[in-house]
């Protein structure tokens, strides 16, 4: 206790210098903060939006499908197995049918994948009652990358060709109903979708399907020959390797700051041992051991990240949390990623961490502030006392 | 009723010194009662300050013995000569050495906090010695505010807050002007006609040498003369 208010009074006493160390400090705490925060609710927007706008709860899929051959498309569908079409028909298990197509945008020409999907579904967060027809024509939805890179408006008429099952090649032309704005490029980018019905008319493949989304996480799975229950979980493996990744490179980010961090730490320590060696040896003349200096020395160090935690509280609380409820613009296209990215991600600072990092910081700091303090246990003290460098 | 608080025999100090070593106390036997105000006088290099370092068990003796309140210098752990400098060991340094970032008041207290006295009694005992020393004005100063004297009566408030049996001065007034010289000299011969402090200096000011009733002159590590000098 006696050393810890020893340490505060040093601290106090040293004014500016002690508070420059802590601002600093408190900067490497709200960026060390920040960081992590954001990436934290980069991950979980990514994975909620893959949730709300292409997985559902897990999907259902043909055996022959595999979503990184385009050419096993045209085998991969079939019809709807007995044991799941209440789920169909009760709309907790939304079809959805896949094919390759080719679209003509003024006048050029691009492959999408067309997907078929029921206007009436509610699992996915696609806009899909848009494709409910009157029958004087075709509607279609397309996402908004989809729409500038193929310059279609709301409106727009463009011929769609593709191959029934058959083999045959047929077109039509198809309404652009509506344009819809997501961060999941996996429903967006080089596709098109429509009414599965219609869909499933120009395949020629009545009550037939690629994909059977379910609309909860734990759907009890029911594997036939032909289709495969794959989980949330592993479908968003994909994006759980590419979080894990980034948050590898998170952790070397954080790593730099904390060295940064320390750095000041371990500067002041050196500096403080180097410049206070009469004051070490007046320590030990007025009564106190060797070990008991090196422990005040430590805690005055560490007690650099006790402070700053606090000063950074003060400016970093208001400003982490204004943060995370405007979120932060990106001004980056969310398909130049790859992945579901928000033009606005909010940062999530949970408790952990918060109180992860403070403990982090607070626990490299004592090691870094101990470490040059060890020397003052080698400090002869009556050449202390003189103030001569040993 | 055995006074002796310092007892020193055939105490010699080797330093190493290139491939040689040098000896800075060679023979020294003394002995020191209760109350005494006594200087060790002697040019520079003659020894003082080592032996004044090894009587504040800042230091061992390389051979012979020194024996502080009791206890062997040199067989002492570094957890008992601390604790032996903390209650009964006072010192006052040429160069003051005040802890800078702290008042007046916080300095004096210092060795009070180490000693884990409560806030009350440390609060009087801090005034008790600030008034010995004539300081009770500037308890929220820092020594940077303070003059040379005023810090060296800081530093004398500071080694008697914890009522010594010994304090031990090493060139005291040599950062001094004649005036503050004997002004802190008179301070020191009071507390120690009051309190019954043995007073050691180190020291070759004539000033100091005026004060003291025991010369003990040192040269080339031995002790050359010893003298008391009987005052009223």
């Amino acid at each position: 206790m006696l050393a810890f208010k020893l340490a505060l009074r040093n601290l106090l006493g040293a004014g500016l210098r002690t508070w420059l160390n802590v601002i600093v400090l408190s900067f490497s705490f709200i960026i060390i903060i920040w960081l992590k925060g954001l990436l934290e609710g980069w991950d979980r927007q990514a994975k909620n939006d893959m949730i709300r706008w292409e997985i559902g709860g897990g999907q259902y899929w043909h055996a022959a499908y595999d979503p990184f051959d385009p050419f096993t498309l045209s085998e991969s569908h079939g019809t709807i197995p007995d044991v799941l079409s209440d789920s169909v028909n009760n709309g907790t298990l939304v079809p959805v049918l896949l094919s390759q197509g080719t679209i003509y945008p003024n006048g050029r020409m691009q492959s999408v994948l067309i997907k078929g999907i029921f206007p009436e579904q509610e699992v996915l967060a696609l806009p899909s009652t848009k494709l409910k027809s009157d029958g004087a024509d075709i509607p279609a939805i397309i996402g908004k990358s989809m729409a500038e890179n193929t310059q279609l408006k709301e409106g727009d008429y463009v011929t769609v060709r593709w191959r029934d099952k058959n083999g045959t090649f047929d077109a039509t032309e198809i309404r652009i109903a509506a344009i819809f704005e997501t961060n999941v490029p996996m429903v967006d980018v080089g596709q098109i979708w429509l009414s599965i019905d219609k869909v499933r008319e120009m395949m020629l493949l009545p009550g037939e399907a690629t994909l059977l989304i379910t609309d909860r996480e734990g759907w009890q799975s029911e594997d036939t020959d032909e289709w495969i229950f794959k989980d949330q979980k592993t479908l968003l493996s994909d994006i759980e390797n590419i979080i894990k990744a980034k948050s590898f490179v998170g952790i070397i980010i954080w790593a730099i700051l904390l060295m940064m961090a320390m750095l000041a730490v371990f500067d002041t320590q050196v500096l403080s041992i180097f410049r206070r060696q009469k004051e070490i040896g007046t320590y030990v003349a007025l009564g106190m051991t060797r070990g008991q200096v090196v422990k005040l020395f430590t805690i005055e160090g560490a007690m650099h990240s006790v402070l700053a935690a606090l000063v950074a509280a003060v400016y970093g609380i208001p400003l982490l949390a204004l943060q995370s409820i405007r979120g932060i613009s990106i001004p980056v296209e969310s398909k130049d990623f790859g992945i579901a990215m928000a033009a606005k991600l909010y940062p999530v600072y949970s408790l952990a961490l918060i109180a992860g990092t403070i403990i982090i910081v607070l626990l490299v700091t004592t090691i870094v502030s101990y470490w040059p303090s060890r020397k003052i246990a080698r400090l002869n003290p009556t050449e202390a006392l003189r103030g001569r460098i040993q | 009723m055995n006074d002796e608080v310092i007892r020193i025999e055939g105490l010699k100090k080797h330093f190493a010194m290139g491939s040689g070593r040098f000896t800075a106390l060679n023979g020294i036997d003394l002995s020191f009662s209760r109350g005494e105000f006594a200087g060790l006088i002697g040019p520079s290099g003659s020894g003082k300050t080592t032996l004044l370092n090894i009587i504040g068990t800042l230091d061992v003796p390389s051979e012979g013995k020194a024996i502080i309140l009791g206890e062997s210098v040199g067989n002492l752990s570094a957890g008992a000569s601390a604790a032996l400098r903390k209650s009964q060991l006072g010192f006052i340094f040429q160069s003051y050495n005040l802890f800078q970032v702290y008042t007046v008041f916080e300095n004096v207290e210092f060795p009070l906090l180490l000693q884990k006295i409560d806030a009350q009694k440390r609060k009087k005992m801090v005034f008790d010695a600030l008034e010995w020393v004539g300081l009770t004005d500037k308890i929220k100063s820092k020594p940077a505010q303070l003059s040379g004297g005023e810090s060296q009566r800081v530093a004398i408030a500071r080694s008697m807050v914890k009522r010594p049996a010994i304090v031990l001065a090493d060139e005291p007034t040599a950062n001094l002007d004649a005036d503050n010289s004997h002004n802190i000299l008179q301070t020191m011969e009071k507390l120690n006609r009051e309190l019954h402090t043995t007073f050691l200096f180190a020291t070759h000011d004539d000033k100091v040498i005026g004060y003291v009733r025991r010369k003990i002159f040192l040269f080339d590590g031995k002790v050359a003369k010893d003298e008391k000098i009987e005052k009223n």
